[in-house]
C-alpha cells in the first residue's frame, strides 16, 4: 500500500460542512433552553454607581436580570498577575467598552436583546486609557490603582547590548508598531450550559474541551466527573477561542440557578469588542551592523498592549523576545518586554501569538540593513542565516531551534520568482511614469510549532505540553481514534486518519477520528501553537502502532505463529515467508473480541498513547511578495505572492496548502487592511465588519506555494506544524515590498496597515523632501 | 445585531403600500431588498415600527424601452441591471456601475429603488443617476410626480420622497452613443466608495458626478465648466473637488478624498474624451 502520509486526500470533514449539516453551538436546541445576553459597558473606564434593571425584568418572557451582586457565587476570571483578576461581571468598575456588567435571561435572544436595551447603568466616568502612550505617561490614570502602575508585568533586558552596538561600524533604529487585530472567526464565540442534578454539560465553541473542563472544575469546585464539555463543529478560533470568557461560568451559574439550559451566542458586533484581540505591540529596535550587511548586535524592547486585564497577553511578548533573532546568527541579542494595561478589549493569542511580531521585527531590520548598506536584501539574508549545520541551535534566551535549512527554501523561492527579471521590471517601471511602481519584498521567517514540551506549557498555566490519542479497533475491523486535540477548521479527521492508515495498513475510510468531547476522549491538551500534527499526530501514530501490535498478537495466535514472525501488509496479516497463509484485518478484529478463540490473550484492542515532545519545532520558510503601488493614489496591489514553506514532513499537501493560504491571507489582511481602532475616549471605532476590514477572496492574489522538507527530529513523523506559518510570513513580505517600491524616494518605514492614504502620504512626504 | 421589535406588512399593490404608509405615519418604512435598511435595524440605528415589504411587487420589476428613455422599475435588482442588454445598449454606465454595488449576494437582493431612496452619499447608483440626469417617478396619495435626480437627494440618508411616497420608476435618458466612465475607489471590493466618479460625455464636455464627496452626490460643476471653456482634462480635473465637502473617516481624510476626486476625475475624463 502506498503511504497515505503525503497524499493529497480531500477532507473527510467537508461533505458535512459544505452541505450545511455541521453542528455548531448555536445550532443546539435543548428542551427548555433559555437565552442569555450581556449588558455591556458603553464606557471605556468608569465607576458603576448603579444598575437599573426593573424595566428589563418587567418585559414579558424575561426570566431574570442579574448583576454581579445578584450572583455572589460567580467566580472571577483568573489572570496571570495575582490580585488583578477580572470579574466575570463587572462589580464597581468597568475597564473597557464591551465588558459585561449585567446579564439578561429570556425565552429567546430577541427578547433578551430588547431587555438588554432597557437596562440603564449609571456610570461615573474615569479618564480613559485608550493607548500605550496614555498608559505609560507620567501621572497616567490607573486601571488598578492598588497596583500602582499600568505596567502589569515586565522582563527587563538581560544584559546590555550598548557595547556591542557601539562597537558595530554602523547602527540604526526602528520603532515598529504591530497593530491590534481582531481574530474575527467566521463563528463567533458561544456556549450552552446545562447544569442538571448530576452533571454540568457545556457545549462551547472552543479550541480545547479539556482545558474548558479543567477550568470549570477549578473555578466552580466541581470534580471532573461532574462536568462534561463538548466542542462540536467549531468555525475558526485563530487562538482567541483558547482564551477564557465570562460566558463559561455565567451560563453555568445561571443554568444551576434557573434549572434550565442556557445559551449564549455573541453577535458579530459583540465579537469585535468581547473576543480577545491580537498583536498590539510596539517594538523599539536597534541594530548594529557592518558595511557588508552582517548584523552584529540587536536590542529589542517590546511593549505589549495587554488591554484591560493581564491575561494571555502577558506571555505574548516573551514569545516575541525568544524569536527576535529569526533565522539569523547574531552575536549579541538583548531583549526585554513589558505588558501594559489600557482601557481596551483584552489581548490574547492570535494566529502566531508573539512569533509573527518577532518575524516582522527581524525581517524589517534585515531590509533596513539592506537599504542602509546597499547590499541586496537576499544577500543580507544569506550572509546572516544560521547555516544548515548549526542545529540544534540555542538562542540568546536558551530556546532551542530543532532543525532547519533556511538557504534551501530561499533557493527554491528564487527559482520560482526569476529575481533578476523582477528587478529589471522594477527598474523599467520606475522610469515609466505611466505605470505603477513595483516592489519586491522578502520574508525568510522561522517560528514555533508543535508547541510543548510540558515545562514550557506549565509556565503558561496549562496542564502540560503533551498530547493524547486512543485507538480502538472495532469488531468490524474499523478503527476509532479519539484524540486530545480539538480542531476548529484544520482538518484533523483527515490528517490523523492518514497517519493512522499508514501505521495500521488500513484504508482511510476504515478510520474515524473523534474529538472534542471530554466524556468520549481521554484527557487532552488542545489545538493551538501549531501543535496538532507535530504533537497530536505523533500520539496518533504511537497509539496506532500499539493497536497494531496487539492485533499482530491476535493474528499470531490465530495463525499459530510467533508474533515476531507475523507481518501486516495491505490490511492482511501473514506469517513471514508464507504470504498465502494469512488473515484479514476484519477477521483479526472480530476474533479479538471472542475470548473463546483467543487463548490466553486479553480480549479487545484499545490502547492509548500520551506523547510528550522533547522539543518545540521550528517551521520556517521563504516568501516573496511583489506589489504594484499606484503613484497617484497610494493603492497597493499584490501582483504575485510566492511562498516556500518548510514544515518538515507534509502530511496532506491539500490541507497544508489551505493552511498556508489562510495564514497568508490573514497576514496580507494585517499588512494592508485590518486594524482595531479606538477613539480618544476609548470608544471602539471598528465594531462592525463595515469598519473592521476583513478582506475577502476578491482581495487575494493567486498564491504560488511550494514546500521543501527538513524533517524535525522532535517526532517520528518529521512534521513541524504549519497552522501559523502563513500569518507569520506574510505581513513583512508585503510591507517590505511596498517599502522596496518606494525606497528610491527615501521611504524607510511605513506603519501597518498600509492604507492607500498612508502610502500616498509617504510618497507626498518623500516628494517634498522629508520622510513620512 | 438584533433589531428592535417591529410590525410587518406585505402589500400586494403600490396603492396598498401607500395607504399603509399614510395610515401608519412616520414609523413605517418601506422594505425592498433589505440590504441597506436591515443592517441599520440590526445595529438599532433604525427602529421602524412597521416594515412595509414591497419586495414582491413584481409589477415594479422591469427594464423597458420607453422611446427617448429607458424605464427602470424600482424593484429591479442590481444583478438585473448588470445583465440587461437594453441598458448595455442605451445606458451602459448604469449597467456597468451596478456591477460594483456590494457583492454578488447584495446585487441579487438589493434594488435600484432601494439604493436611491436610501440616499447614502457613499452609494454608487445615486452618483450614476445624477451623472445620467435621470428622472425619478414617485407615487403617493397625491398621485404621481417626477423629480429630476439632481433634486432627489437632499442630505445624508434623506431624499425628496415624502414619508408616504414610493419611488416606482427611474427614467434613464438614452445615451448609448456617448462615451462614459465609472471610477470607484475603495479598499475592499465589497465596500462603499471612498470616492467615486460617474461621467458621461455631453455636448461640449462631460457630465461628471462625484460619489461620497459630500452629503449628496455632487456634480463637479467647475470641472464641467472648465471643459466647456476648452480646458484640458488635467486642468479641468484639478478643479474637481471645488465646492465639495467630503468627510473624514477611518478610510480616508477629507484632504485625501479631495486628492482622490481630482485623480479619479482626470482618469474618468481620459476615458470619456480621448
Amino acid at each position: 500500500m502506498t503511504s497515505m502520509v503525503g497524499a493529497a486526500v480531500i477532507r473527510k470533514e467537508d461533505p458535512n460542512l459544505l452541505t450545511g449539516r455541521g453542528t455548531y453551538v448555536d445550532n443546539l436546541r435543548l428542551p427548555g433552553m433559555l437565552h442569555m445576553a450581556f449588558v455591556r459597558s458603553a464606557e471605556a473606564h468608569a465607576r458603576i454607581r448603579g444598575i437599573e434593571v426593573g424595566a428589563a425584568a418587567a418585559l414579558p418572557r424575561v426570566h431574570g436580570v442579574f448583576t454581579a451582586r445578584d450572583l455572589p457565587e460567580l467566580p472571577p476570571i483568573p489572570t496571570v498577575v495575582p490580585g488583578l483578576e477580572r470579574p466575570s461581571l463587572a462589580r464597581d468598575r468597568v475597564r473597557f467598552v464591551g465588558e459585561p456588567v449585567a446579564v439578561v435571561v429570556a425565552e429567546d435572544r430577541y427578547v433578551a436583546a430588547d431587555a438588554v436595551a432597557r437596562v440603564t447603568v449609571d456610570y461615573e466616568p474615569l479618564p480613559p486609557v485608550p493607548d500605550l502612550e496614555t498608559a505609560l505617561a507620567e501621572g497616567a490614570p490607573l486601571l488598578f490603582p492598588e497596583h500602582g502602575s499600568n505596567v502589569y508585568a515586565e522582563i527587563p533586558p538581560a544584559g546590555d547590548a550598548e557595547a556591542a552596538l557601539a562597537a558595530a561600524p554602523r547602527r540604526a533604529r526602528l520603532r515598529l508598531v504591530n497593530q491590534r487585530c481582531a481574530p474575527a472567526p467566521m463563528e463567533p464565540f458561544g456556549v450552552v450550559a446545562d447544569w442538571g442534578p448530576k452533571t454540568l454539560t457545556v457545549w462551547a465553541s472552543c479550541q480545547s474541551a479539556h482545558f474548558v473542563r479543567g477550568q470549570l472544575s477549578k473555578l466552580l469546585a466541581v470534580p471532573y466527573g461532574g462536568i462534561r464539555v463538548i466542542a462540536p463543529d467549531v468555525g475558526g478560533g485563530f487562538g482567541a477561542k483558547q482564551s477564557w470568557y465570562p460566558e463559561y461560568v455565567v451560563a453555568a451559574v445561571l443554568s444551576r440557578r434557573l434549572g434550565r439550559p442556557i445559551k449564549a451566542t455573541e453577535t458579530r458586533s459583540e465579537n469585535l469588542v468581547a473576543m480577545t484581540h491580537g498583536r498590539a505591540q510596539v517594538q523599539e529596535v536597534e541594530v548594529g551592523f557592518d558595511d557588508s550587511g552582517r548584523i552584529l548586535a540587536l536590542r529589542v524592547m517590546v511593549t505589549q498592549d495587554a488591554g484591560a486585564y493581564p491575561g494571555d497577553a502577558v506571555g505574548l511578548p516573551m514569545l516575541t523576545m525568544i524569536m527576535s533573532a529569526g533565522c539569523y546568527r547574531i552575536p549579541t541579542v538583548v531583549t526585554g518586554c513589558r505588558a501594559v494595561g489600557t482601557t481596551t478589549t483584552p489581548v490574547g493569542a492570535y494566529r502566531g501569538a508573539g512569533r509573527p511580531e518577532a518575524a516582522y521585527l527581524i525581517e524589517r531590520v534585515i531590509d533596513l540593513v539592506s537599504d542602509e548598506t546597499g547590499v541586496d536584501p537576499i544577500e543580507v539574508r544569506r550572509r546572516n542565516f544560521l547555516p544548515a549545520d548549526a542545529f540544534p541551535h540555542t538562542t540568546h534566551l536558551g530556546f532551542v531551534y530543532d532543525s532547519g535549512d533556511y538557504g534551501k527554501a530561499l533557493r527554491r523561492l528564487l527559482e520560482m520568482i526569476d529575481y533578476e527579471g523582477l528587478r529589471r521590471e522594477q527598474a523599467a517601471r520606475r522610469e515609466d511614469p505611466t505605470r505603477p511602481l513595483m516592489g519586491i519584498g522578502f520574508s525568510t521567517f522561522v517560528e514555533m510549532g508543535g508547541v510543548g514540551p510540558s515545562a514550557m506549557m506549565e509556565g503558561l498555566g496549562m496542564l502540560g505540553g503533551w498530547e493524547s490519542a486512543r485507538a480502538r479497533v472495532n469488531p468490524d475491523g474499523t478503527v476509532t481514534l479519539a484524540v486530545g486535540t480539538s480542531p476548529h477548521g484544520q482538518g484533523h479527521e483527515t490528517a490523523f486518519a492518514q497517519i493512522a492508515a499508514d501505521a495500521l495498513s488500513l484504508p482511510l475510510d476504515r478510520i474515524e477520528v473523534v474529538h472534542g468531547d471530554t466524556e468520549v476522549v481521554q484527557e487532552g491538551i488542545g489545538t493551538f501553537g501549531s501543535r496538532s500534527i507535530a504533537v497530536g499526530g505523533e500520539a496518533v501514530r504511537r497509539a496506532s502502532l500499539r493497536a497494531r501490535e496487539k492485533a499482530t498478537r491476535v493474528a499470531a495466535h490465530l495463525l499459530e505463529a510467533a508474533p515476531e514472525d507475523v507481518e501486516l501488509e495491505d490490511g492482511r496479516f501473514f506469517v513471514r515467508g508464507s504470504p498465502d497463509r494469512g488473515i484479514g484485518w476484519e477477521e483479526v478484529a472480530n476474533k479479538a473480541y471472542r475470548p473463546t478463540q483467543l487463548g490466553d490473550l486479553e480480549p479487545g484492542i484499545e490502547v492509548a498513547a500520551f506523547y510528550e515532545p522533547g522539543l518545540t519545532t521550528c517551521p520556517s520558510g521563504a516568501h516573496c511578495c511583489v506589489v504594484g503601488v499606484d503613484r497617484e493614489t497610494g493603492r497597493v496591489t499584490i501582483e504575485r505572492y510566492v511562498g516556500v514553506d518548510d514544515c518538515g514532513t507534509v502530511i496532506n499537501p491539500l490541507t497544508a496548502r489551505g493552511q498556508v493560504m489562510g495564514g497568508v491571507a490573514q497576514g496580507i489582511a494585517q499588512a494592508l487592511y485590518e486594524e482595531v481602532s479606538y477613539g480618544e475616549s476609548g470608544q471602539p471605532l471598528t465594531s462592525t465588519l463595515a469598519e473592521y476590514l476583513v478582506p475577502s477572496a476578491a482581495e487575494m492574489p493567486r498564491f504560488e506555494l511550494e514546500h521543501v522538507e527538513t524533517p524535525t527530529p522532535a517526532n517520528s513523523l518529521g512534521a513541524k506544524g504549519l497552522g501559523e506559518s502563513g500569518a507569520t510570513a506574510a505581513p513583512q513580505a508585503v510591507v517590505n515590498a511596498v517599502i522596496d517600491a518606494l525606497s528610491h524616494l527615501g521611504v524607510r518605514e511605513l506603519q501597518m496597515p498600509l492604507t492607500p492614504e498612508r502610502v500616498w502620504r509617504a510618497i507626498q512626504a518623500a516628494a517634498n523632501g522629508g520622510v513620512a | 445585531m438584533i433589531p428592535a421589535p417591529f410590525e410587518y406588512a406585505r402589500p400586494r399593490t403600490v396603492e396598498e403600500a401607500v395607504s399603509l404608509l399614510v395610515h401608519h405615519g412616520e414609523g413605517a418604512k418601506l422594505l425592498a431588498g433589505g440590504h441597506s435598511l436591515l443592517p441599520l435595524m440590526k445595529l438599532r440605528v433604525a427602529a421602524p415600527s412597521l416594515l412595509v415589504d414591497i419586495g414582491r411587487l413584481v409589477d415594479l420589476r422591469y427594464v423597458r424601452d420607453a422611446g427617448d428613455h429607458v424605464a427602470v422599475g424600482a424593484l429591479v435588482r442590481h444583478h438585473d441591471l448588470e445583465t440587461s442588454p437594453l441598458l448595455e445598449r442605451e445606458a451602459p454606465l448604469l449597467r456597468y456601475a451596478a456591477g460594483f454595488v456590494g457583492d454578488p449576494q447584495v446585487r441579487h437582493r438589493g434594488t435600484i429603488g432601494g439604493s436611491l431612496a436610501h440616499a447614502d452619499p457613499a452609494a454608487d447608483l445615486p452618483g450614476v443617476v445624477v451623472a445620467l440626469e435621470a428622472t425619478m417617478v414617485v407615487y403617493g396619495p397625491r398621485g404621481e410626480r417626477l423629480i429630476p435626480a439632481r433634486d432627489f437627494f437632499r442630505s445624508t440618508f434623506e431624499s425628496a420622497l415624502a414619508p408616504d411616497e414610493v419611488l416606482v420608476e427611474v427614467r434613464v435618458p438614452k445615451v448609448g452613443g456617448r462615451r462614459w466612465a465609472f471610477q470607484k475607489f475603495n479598499r475592499r471590493s465589497i465596500d462603499w466608495a471612498i470616492v467615486g466618479v460617474a461621467a458621461v460625455e455631453a455636448d461640449g464636455g462631460a457630465s461628471v458626478a462625484l460619489v461620497n464627496m459630500g452629503p449628496i452626490p455632487l456634480r463637479a460643476l467647475e470641472t464641467e465648466a472648465a471643459l466647456r471653456r476648452g480646458a484640458s482634462q488635467a486642468e479641468a480635473a484639478a478643479l474637481a473637488d471645488r465646492g465639495t465637502e467630503p468627510s473624514s473617516d477611518l478610510n480616508a481624510s477629507a484632504e485625501y478624498r479631495r486628492h482622490l476626486a481630482r485623480v479619479l476625475v482626470r482618469r474618468a475624463l481620459e476615458q470619456v474624451r480621448r
